[in-house]
């Protein structure tokens, strides 16, 4: 279990994939934090102190000082922190999780961000876009570096790239009934369907990612206001 | 440290770019044997293409025929697959490992992309406000240098670090730019910092004979325009 204190304060936001992801390495890692929720429409002073550059979370926070980017934060835990290790020990495999966490932030996120913000004419190749990236990753899953491992990218337990690849995917769900597309058929997709599958029905993670009626609700909300702004435009 | 069958590490690259430059720095700080394979410009290889199906970029590392990709992911790899050669380029403690991460990321995800932008921008408008831009971006690097250096000469402190390599690779091509737009970047008594690191990191032993001259740059800017213009032959 954690220390007494552990002096740790998280700046995050309900919603965001970026703030699961510290919540989940924090539970899993067994450290207790005091969590602060941000408006990302009225930041508060703290944030603007603390993330002058981006204005963005998450913070984290350890001993005051400030810690940022999800994934710099990802490894500032379980460098501080080696017990329950979110990292491969070994120096190719932790190359390929840095990848792959690259390849989640570069390129899926962003395609699956796309096909929500999509004009109704843009939608069918901004769907194809998450189809190319996720094929990548089946494959990948199949045959390439990832082939034939245990339950998770991390073997038997979460790791890092589960976290990353992970927290965001739920997202998938939520577009596919906002938007009314199939993002993950699970013929298509089999590998990485079981794999969320499995991710999902951690423990941790049940306890981090907020019900899907929420996810549903904000999401549905955040479409009409940008259908709105679009209309308005014209 | 050659293996006696051979070389056991190889650089996909191409000598103008900066991000494969990177890569190369990282080795020769760890003082690591390898063979240098140079990319065609018009075609990719078989290799290339077999060794990164992602990005289909260079650069690419292959250890013992196993590939890393990503520049920044490469030199940490380098770091931790030869610890005990040479000097670390990350630093050892958690909090400045976050640091360094984080202004290395700034780089790619926010300096790297206004330097883009300038190049594209075609109004004189546009050129002064994406100048403006690499400026702003420059100036908190300036201010970054401060704390990170510690009073040494280089971002990693007594020697190039992570920071050093993320962001001296683009010097080469920054002299061109300043030559070709007239507009100073690294002014020396606005960023007395920076100035003086920039000669620093390109005198380095590390650095200075893989590191291209700016006019072979230009030379070879100015080819590549002119091939652009002419429609390629059927």
């Amino acid at each position: 279990m954690a220390p007494p204190s552990s002096d740790l304060k998280l700046l995050g936001s309900w919603a965001s994939s970026y703030t699961h992801r510290v919540q989940l390495a924090l539970k899993l890692k067994g450290l207790a934090f005091e969590y602060a929720e941000e408006d990302l429409a009225d930041k508060s002073p703290s944030l603007l102190l603390y993330n002058p550059v981006y204005e963005k979370v998450p913070v984290l926070l350890h001993r005051g000082r400030p810690v940022l980017e999800s994934v710099i934060i990802l490894h500032y835990l379980d460098e501080t922190w080696p017990e329950v290790p979110l990292m491969p020990a070994d120096p190719y495999d932790r190359a390929l999780a840095r990848f792959w966490c690259h390849f989640v932030d570069d390129k899926l996120g962003p395609a699956v961000g796309a096909v929500f913000a999509s004009p109704s004419d843009g939608q069918a190749a901004a769907v194809e876009q998450v189809h190319e990236n996720l094929r990548l990753v089946e494959r990948e899953l199949r045959e390439g570096a990832f082939a034939g491992r245990r339950r998770f990218f991390g073997g038997d337990k979460i790791g890092v790239l589960d976290i990353v690849l992970g927290c965001g995917s739920y997202w998938l769900a939520v577009f596919e009934e906002v938007m009314e597309v199939k993002l993950v058929d699970p013929e298509a997709f089999p590998l990485f369907h079981s794999w969320l599958r499995d991710f999902e029905a951690q423990e941790e993670v049940k306890a981090i990612i907020p019900a899907i009626d929420r996810l549903l609700e904000y999401a549905r909300g955040v479409r009409q206001m940008m259908l709105g702004l679009s209309t308005r435009q014209q | 440290m050659a293996a006696a069958g051979g070389i056991e590490v190889k650089l996909i690259g191409a000598w103008p770019s900066p991000f494969v430059l990177r890569a190369r720095i990282a080795l020769n700080l760890k003082g690591v044997e390898y063979e240098f394979l140079q990319e065609k410009f018009e075609e990719k290889s078989e290799l290339l293409l077999r060794s990164n199906p992602v990005y289909k970029k260079i650069p690419v590392l292959l250890h013992h025929g196993k590939p890393i990709c990503e520049s920044m992911i490469i030199v940490e790899y380098v770091d931790e697959a030869w610890p005990a050669a040479g000097r670390a380029i990350l630093p050892a403690d958690p909090y400045e490992r976050a640091l360094h991460r984080f202004w290395a990321s700034y780089v790619d995800d926010k300096l790297n992309p206004s330097g883009a932008a300038l190049s594209k921008a075609q109004t004189e408008e546009a050129k002064v406000e994406a100048a403006g831009q690499v400026i702003a971006g420059l100036k908190l690097l300036e201010e970054a240098f401060g704390r990170l250096s510690k009073g040494e000469g280089f971002f990693g402190g007594d020697d190039i670090g992570y920071v050093d390599i993320a962001l001296g690779c683009f010097l080469g091509w920054l002299k061109v730019t300043e030559k070709t737009s007239g507009v100073k970047f690294i002014d020396e008594e606005k960023m007395p910092l920076l100035a003086r690191w920039a000669e620093r990191f390109c005198a380095h032993e590390a650095v200075k004979a893989v590191m291209p001259e700016p006019e072979r740059l230009a030379e070879f800017a100015r080819k590549r325009a002119a091939s652009a213009k002419t429609p390629p032959a059927n």
